[in-house]
Parts: structure tokens; C-alpha cells; sequence
């Protein structure tokens, strides 16, 4: 699970980080602020799905609704801003509160059951709040609300790319590095234990539920963060960041990525985002209008992509390498 | 609220009830031979709804729009459990949520490719056109067929499980499909037959579907998501569990979304009743659902196991 | 004193007994077997011990105190461990993170987040030290998964022993042995005798009567016979039901 030093892994870890922590110096060289959106937008849904991969690589809960905490992060920013209230420190304390409530709510419903009936639960829940939000007029409704400003940090202003995209980085560390510490903990141990047989954890003496929903909520507020620095970045606060498309696109992303690391998510939402844009830009002059085909249709290829990978790359691309090695041992 | 615009009501919410059971009634019992969920179910009931569009417009008659949709989508379900889902029965629910939403994915854009994104439409038989008298009071025609069909494919569906010899294999295979192959029963033929006959009702879901919601890119979704709500509310397995939780959940969302809201105004300011009811309408099937789960986790009918 | 009474209990499986008004009483310090044919109702007595599964009737009582309803984490903090018939453990994780997740159960909260579990010594120690006392501790650092069979049986005791119990529910903990194997495992229990009592469960005719204080006898989910090993040798309704198809076998 720790990165060894030296090894093939985390060579990639270092530069893959070190990558992402000089987008804004390259893009300014390359004169390609759009760079800097696009892993900005890597870097958000990153985030959102490292918050997942904390119940589902290594808790075992395959929650199919975990956008809907990115939605509560949107609509903190939104709805506050609509009625005036700038601070970004209100909106993330809201996004937070929101979310811890609704998160113990929801979880002590959903851990009730467990295998495919919690997928099924999660999923009919955030469909619940996408509704929610559709019928919400006054904030947009279907189509969403605009967000007249970025959050207003007092010492910082988001106005400028770089600025933002170095805060959703800096938070990005912080949930990798937390996130590092929480899986060795104690509390780690325990959630990794029930992943691996809950029923011999509950006779060892301890009350899962309890744990399942502390490491639930997290993976929530994770969420929710992200969902701010969303709405920050696209100024925009859509129901469609609910949709189960999007839970859906995190759990695709850690797939990718290697469910049993903590980088990998990150790895996988930088795979998802690439993909999508390279297969909409797809211009390489094949016949038979193939390219204006797959520019259209990119999400079968990427439906076709999910099945094979499924099928074969047992632990995603990232998580292939940690077997290799771990197969070397 | 008048009585008679309650009964209407009362009416398309069994209508939506009806059709609901038509999608869950196969996709729980696979799920309880299997124990296996196809979210890809709601493609199934798309594509049963594209080809009877098409084959509509093609002959210009229902009765053969059906005859034509429902074996095609047959032949495509089985094709595709055969394919891509039978590897997944051995494998976690992760891998099977994955796969399954792959190939949502990939019939969206199938459909999109061959008929564009704009809704097609498809009009009511003329035979149907009109109104039925009920009690006195009028009522579509069509979505009175639809009522009558469900009862009449739901009645045929209880014979076949309760009566007859390959139903009391599905009912002992959905309560314990291992014990059911340990006694040297085909379950994997069984299971096929079930997805089958499951593919068969969401095409039929989606013919008669067709002329009242929009077929278009995307459809299945939305239905299946609402199908989970009825299984789970239900009890999963259960075939009396998805036809009392479809009846269920298609009366509270239909009635609930027609009435909340003047309800509400009654007893609150009209400012927070235009806002809240519905929001809250839209809400009321999954807040049932959560209050079923807090009191009975396993649902309403939960099938018991051995 | 009478550690652990049991009254009448019953579970029923649509329209069978699998527990059928049983009783039994372990005393402190010894160590209680129970013997029975297959399908007689063994581990399903075990998993109503342990709180895996509630009974339809009937009472268990714990030092004294009733605890049909305590739930099964709960047991485990009273002090009643079990161990599994067929293998339990973590699979994914080494011997000794297994039994260092044992100690953990029983050592305050989990709710640390910061601080490696790994490198915190008042759970490697204990679980150490368990692992040395069932002969294990040369592969603490093996995955679980990678086990010879005899050697996860001995992690499944370690677990048990791991979390400080004052009795032990034993199902089976010979299975699938090889007959050095279950010399180490018996040399172990008879050490245990006095400081630990045990329920044991054991298909193992030699182990039982080499270890057991008293013997009971389940058939059919009913206790048709409790006395000493001798008692039970001598019991001809014992031979009838039960000693005299595994004479056969042995």
C-alpha cells in the first residue's frame, strides 16, 4: 500500500504528481490556458473520486451515489450566492454541514443492507436529490444556475486560473496525504477488515456499523469539497452533476485508476477526462465519416473500453503495476 | 380536488403501476436466481420501444409493431446475457454494476447513431383513441388497455410461477438457486429463460409505453432507477413484492405529484407550497422507500430464504 | 462457578429443529466437549453462542447474566470468543496483522485516524506473543491467504485467543488436520486448561476424550447425554446414537 521508495510505482506517483503540480507553469509556456481547465477538471473529479475509493477500494461499499455530494458542494456555492453570500468559507462550511447531515442520514438507511441491494439503494437516493434539484425553479431547476463570482476567500482570489487551480491541488494533496495516514490507521484496519470479512470483524468485537458510517460520511464531505471546487471552476451549479451518469463516471474512474491505491482514482479520473477529449476532437481523417462517428458516439467506445477493462484489467492500469509487483514479492 | 380527477389519478397511477411490474417482474427474478442486478434492464425496455416505433411506422399497425418488438428484443437480451453478462455471475457486484454500465452506455449511443436524439413518436392506435366509460366517468381508452394487458400478462405470470412445474423451478431457484443446481437442475438454462421472459416484458413495457412517453436516447434510465425503487421497496425476488410495490410506488408518485402540492397550500403560505410541493412530490416514492428500509430492510414481501 | 447456562434453546429452520430444547452448562476452567453426528445441530449452537444467529426460545446466560439478545459484538467485549469451522480469517492480510486486529477489538475505540496501527506495540506485542503460544509466529509475516490449511487452523485459534476471552466456542478446530497437526493443537488446548474454559466442538474422537472435562452429547439438536468421558463411554443410548458408527470409522 505505501509507496516504496524506488519502486516502478512510485517513480510514476512522484512524476505524475510532480506533472500536475507544473500544469499552469507549462501552459503558460505553451501559451495553452485551456491546460490548465482541463486538469483543473482532472484534478476536481480526482478528488471526488479518492473521497469514493475511502468506502469503496478499501471499504468494500460500492456506493452508485456518490455524486450527489458533489451536487450538495454545487448548490452550497449556488444557492448562496443567489441570495448574496460570497464567502467561501460559508459556502464550504455549508457544503460540509449539508453534507454531514445528509451523508449520516442516507448512510444509516443504505448500511442496512449490503451487496447489490446497497448499490441499488445509493443509486435511488441521489436519483432522489437529482428530482430535488430539477424541481428547485427558483435555483434554475433542469437547466441549472449560473454563478455570478467565485468564492471569496478573503486572502485569496479564485478570479485567476492559476490561483484555483493551485487550491484544488494543495486540497488534493491534503485528501491523498489524509488519506494515506486514515488507511494505516486504526480506524483504517478496521475498514479494511470488514471489507475483507465483516462477519469475523463483528465476532472479533467490533460494532461495524458505526465505522462503515464514520468512513461514509468522509467519503461524502470529500465529495462535497469537490462539488465546490466544481462549481468554482465551471461557475455553475447543474443538477446534472448529480445525474447517476457521474456516479457512475467516479466508480469508472477508480476502475482505471486500481481500486486498492490511493493515487489511482486520480490516475483514472486523468484517463476519463483525456479520453473524452481526445474521442470528441477525434480528427484523424478516416473514411466513411468514422471520425465524426466516434466524435458523436465516443461514450460507446468508452462503454466498450469499461467492459474489456472489466473483463481483463482485473486492477486498473495503475493498480496493474502495485500487482506486478506485489506479485514479484 | 374533485373525486373524479382523483380517480383519473388513482387510474394512471395504476397505469404507471402496471408498467412498472412489467420491468421489475424479470429483473427480480433474475436477481434472486442469480443474484445478479441487469442495470442494463432499462436498454432492454428502449430498445423494445425503438423497434416497436419503428416496426409502427414500418406497418402501420400495433398489433404487428408488437409482434415484431417483442421477439427482436427477446432475441437481443438473450444474446447479450449469453455474451457479456454470463461471465459475471461468478464475479462481484462491482464488476457486474461496471459492465452493465457499459453497455448502457453503448446502446445509448446504438440508438442515437441509427435514430438520431430527438424524440420519436409514436401515436395511439386509433382503435384506442377515444374514452372508456368507468363508473361513469371517462378515462383513455389506451392506457385502460394498458391497465387490462398488465392485469392479464400479471395473472399469466402468477399461473406460470404458482402452477406450474418451470415456475416452481423459478421459485426455487430465486430463493436458492445453489441448492436448486445442487439438486442437477439446469440453472443456468433456467436463468436464461428468466432473463428471456424478463426481455419479452420490458418490450412489451416499451411498446405500450411508446405513445405516452417520449422514446428517445436515455429512456431506460430514469424507468429503471424507479424499477429499483419498486424491488427494493418490494422485497427483492419477490414476484408479489414487485406487483404490490409497483402498484405502490406508480399510485404515491401519480397521486402524490397531483396532489402534494394543493395540499399543501392548504395548510401552508403559498410561497413555500409553491416551492416545496414539488420538490417534494418528486421526492415521495424514494422517502417511502427510505421508511419501508428503516422499518424492513428486506422489503415489504421479502422472499425467505433457505 | 457456572460460567455459561443454557436453557432450552431452540431454533427452527422452516420445519425443522436444528436446535431442539437443548441445555448445557460449562463450568469455569474446564473444558466442555460436544459430540454429535453430522447435521446434528453443532455449529448452529455455536452461531446462537456467539450471537450470529437469535433463537426462537429458550436462554442463554453468561456469568450470570442473560444475554439471548446482546448483540454479537457485544459478546466478544464480555468475553466470549469463537472460532470457525470452515476458515475465517482476513485473507488479504498477514498472520500478524489478523491477530493485531483481535487485540484491537478489545483495546479501546478505533476512531484514530493518524497514527500507524502497524507500529503501535500494545497491539503487535499481545498479538505476537499469541502467535508464539500457538506456533505460528515464524509466519507473522505471511499473508493469510498464503497459509498452508493446518496453519490458517492455528490462526483461527490465534484470533479467538487473541482477544483476551474468558470462553472459548471451538467449531471444529481440527478440521481438515493432519494427525501432527491436531497433536500441536491438543498439546496447545490441554495447556489452556484452567486458565481459559472451553466449549469445544470436535469430530476428533481421541482429541475429545483426551482433553474433555465433560462431554455432551447432541443428536437431532436434542442433548441426549452429558456426563464425563468415562460416563459417556459407558452410556449405551450414547453407543446407539452416536460411538457406534464412529467406532466404525475409526
Amino acid at each position: 500500500m505505501v509507496e516504496r521508495m524506488g519502486s516502478a510505482r512510485f517513480w510514476f506517483a512522484a512524476a505524475f504528481i510532480g506533472l500536475l503540480a507544473l500544469v499552469p507553469a507549462i501552459a503558460a509556456a505553451a501559451g495553452e490556458p485551456y491546460y490548465v481547465t482541463v486538469f483543473s477538471r482532472i484534478m476536481v473529479f480526482g478528488l471526488a473520486a479518492v473521497g469514493l475509493n475511502l468506502i469503496l477500494g478499501f471499504g468494500g461499499l460500492v456506493s452508485f451515489g456518490h455524486a450527489l455530494y458533489i451536487g450538495i458542494g454545487a448548490y452550497s456555492v449556488g444557492i448562496l450566492s443567489f441570495h448574496g453570500v460570497t464567502s467561501g468559507f460559508a459556502h464550504l462550511g455549508t457544503a460540509l454541514a449539508a453534507g454531514a447531515m445528509l451523508a449520516v442520514l442516507i448512510g444509516l438507511v443504505c448500511l442496512r443492507t449490503s451487496g447489490m441491494a446497497f448499490i441499488m439503494i445509493t443509486l435511488a437516493f441521489a436519483q432522489m436529490f437529482y428530482f430535488l434539484a430539477v424541481s428547485l425553479r427558483q435555483y434554475g431547476g433542469d437547466d441549472g444556475m449560473s454563478i455570478a463570482a467565485r468564492s471569496d476567500f478573503a486572502l485569496v482570489s479564485l478570479d485567476q486560473a492559476a490561483v484555483l487551480y493551485y487550491l484544488i491541488f494543495g486540497l488534493l494533496a491534503a485528501a491523498l496525504y489524509g488519506l494515506h495516514r486514515v488507511v494505516h490507521s486504526r480506524f483504517g484496519m478496521v475498514l479494511r477488515g470488514c471489507r475483507a470479512n465483516e462477519r469475523r470483524m463483528v465476532a472479533l468485537g467490533f460494532p461495524t456499523l458505526r465505522y462503515k458510517l464514520a468512513a461514509y460520511v468522509a467519503s461524502a464531505l470529500v465529495c462535497a469539497v469537490a462539488g465546490v471546487l466544481l462549481a468554482n471552476l465551471t461557475q455553475y451549479a447543474s443538477p446534472a452533476y448529480m445525474q447517476w451518469i457521474v456516479s457512475g463516471d467516479l466508480i469508472v474512474m477508480i476502475l482505471f485508476g486500481g481500486m486498492n491505491t490511493l493515487l489511482g482514482p486520480v490516475v483514472g479520473s486523468a484517463a476519463i477526462v483525456i479520453i473524452e477529449d481526445l474521442l470528441t476532437a477525434f480528427r484523424l481523417g478516416l473514411p466513411w465519416g468514422i471520425d465524426a462517428i466516434v466524435s458523436a458516439h465516443w461514450m460507446a467506445l468508452l462503454g466498450a473500453l469499461i467492459i474489456v477493462v472489466v473483463l481483463a484489467l482485473k486492477n486498473g492500469l495503475y493498480g496493474w503495476l502495485v500487482a506486478r509487483e506485489a506479485g514479484a514479492d | 380536488m374533485t373525486s373524479s380527477l382523483f380517480f383519473t389519478q388513482l387510474l394512471n397511477g395504476l397505469q404507471l403501476g402496471i408498467l412498472l411490474f412489467l420491468l421489475s417482474a424479470g429483473l427480480t427474478l433474475v436477481f434472486g436466481i442469480m443474484n445478479f442486478v441487469n442495470l442494463a434492464h432499462g436498454s432492454l425496455y428502449m430498445m423494445g420501444a425503438y423497434f416497436a416505433a419503428a416496426a409502427y411506422r414500418w406497418s402501420g399497425s400495433f398489433i404487428v409493431a408488437g409482434l415484431i418488438a417483442v421477439p427482436a428484443t427477446l432475441v437481443l437480451g438473450l444474446a447479450v446475457e449469453r455474451v457479456a453478462l454470463a461471465r459475471l455471475y461468478s464475479r462481484d457486484h462491482l464488476d457486474q454494476v461496471l459492465t452493465t454500465f457499459g453497455l448502457i452506455l453503448i446502446f445509448n449511443e446504438v440508438v442515437r447513431f441509427v435514430w438520431g436524439s430527438a424524440p420519436v413518436y409514436m401515436n395511439v392506435p386509433s382503435a384506442l383513441a377515444g374514452t372508456v366509460s368507468l363508473f361513469g366517468l371517462p378515462y383513455s381508452a389506451y392506457r385502460f388497455a394498458i391497465i387490462a394487458v398488465g392485469l392479464a400478462v400479471g395473472a399469466g405470470l402468477y399461473l406460470l410461477i404458482h402452477r406450474t412445474r418451470i415456475g416452481m423451478l423459478i421459485r426455487a431457484g430465486a430463493a436458492n438457486g445453489a441448492m436448486v443446481a445442487a439438486l442437477g437442475v439446469n440453472i443456468r438454462l433456467l436463468n436464461s429463460l428468466v432473463f428471456g421472459l424478463g426481455a419479452a416484458l420490458a418490450a412489451l413495457a416499451g411498446l405500450m409505453a411508446g405513445p405516452i412517453f417520449a422514446v428517445q436516447p436515455g429512456m431506460g434510465e430514469p424507468i429503471l432507477i424507479l424499477t429499483l425503487v419498486v424491488i427494493i421497496t418490494g422485497g427483492i425476488g419477490s414476484i408479489r413484492g414487485a406487483f404490490y410495490g409497483a402498484l405502490l410506488v406508480g399510485v404515491v408518485d401519480t397521486v402524490g405529484r397531483a396532489f402534494l402540492p394543493g395540499i399543501l397550500r392548504e395548510f401552508f403560505e403559498r410561497a413555500i407550497a409553491q416551492a416545496a410541493g414539488p420538490a417534494i412530490a418528486s421526492m415521495l416514492i424514494y422517502l417511502l422507500m427510505a421508511v419501508v428500509l428503516a422499518l424492513r430492510p428486506k422489503g415489504l414481501f421479502p422472499v425467505k430464504h433457505g | 462457578m457456572t460460567l455459561l447456562v443454557v436453557e432450552r434453546l431452540l431454533k427452527r429452520f422452516g420445519g425443522l429443529a436444528a436446535t431442539d430444547s437443548f441445555d448445557l452448562a460449562v463450568e469455569t476452567g474446564e473444558i466442555h466437549a460436544v459430540i454429535g453426528p453430522n447435521g446434528a445441530g453443532k455449529t448452529t449452537l455455536i452461531n446462537q453462542l456467539s450471537g450470529e444467529i437469535r433463537p426462537d426460545a429458550g436462554r442463554i446466560v453468561f456469568e450470570g447474566e442473560d444475554i439471548t439478545r446482546t448483540p454479537a459484538h457485544r459478546r466478544s467485549l464480555l468475553g466470549i470468543s469463537r472460532s470457525y469451522q470452515i476458515t475465517s480469517v482476513l485473507r488479504e492480510f498477514t498472520a500478524l496483522q489478523n491477530v493485531a486486529m483481535a487485540v484491537q477489538a478489545h483495546a479501546g475505540h478505533s476512531f484514530e485516524f493518524w497514527a500507524p496501527a502497524a507500529l503501535e506495540r500494545s497491539l503487535t506485542q499481545p498479538a505476537l506473543a499469541t502467535l508464539r503460544q500457538v506456533g505460528l509466529a515464524d509466519r507473522a509475516q505471511t499473508l493469510a491467504e498464503k497459509l498452508a490449511h493446518g496453519e490458517q487452523r492455528q490462526l483461527e485459534l490465534a484470533m479467538a485467543l487473541a482477544t483476551g476471552p474468558k470462553l472459548l466456542l471451538l467449531d471444529e478446530p481440527m478440521a481438515g488436520m493432519s494427525h501432527r497437526e491436531a497433536e500441536g493443537i491438543i498439546a496447545l488446548l490441554a495447556s489452556l486448561k484452567g486458565r481459559y474454559s472451553i466449549l469445544l466442538v470436535e469430530h476428533d474422537m481421541d482429541a475429545v476424550f483426551a482433553l474433555a472435562d465433560r462431554i455432551t452429547v447432541m443428536v437431532y439438536g436434542k442433548a441426549i447425554a452429558c456426563g464425563t468421558p468415562d460416563e459417556i463411554r459407558a452410556d449405551p443410548q450414547v453407543h446407539e446414537a452416536y460411538l457406534g458408527d464412529e467406532e466404525a470409522d475409526a
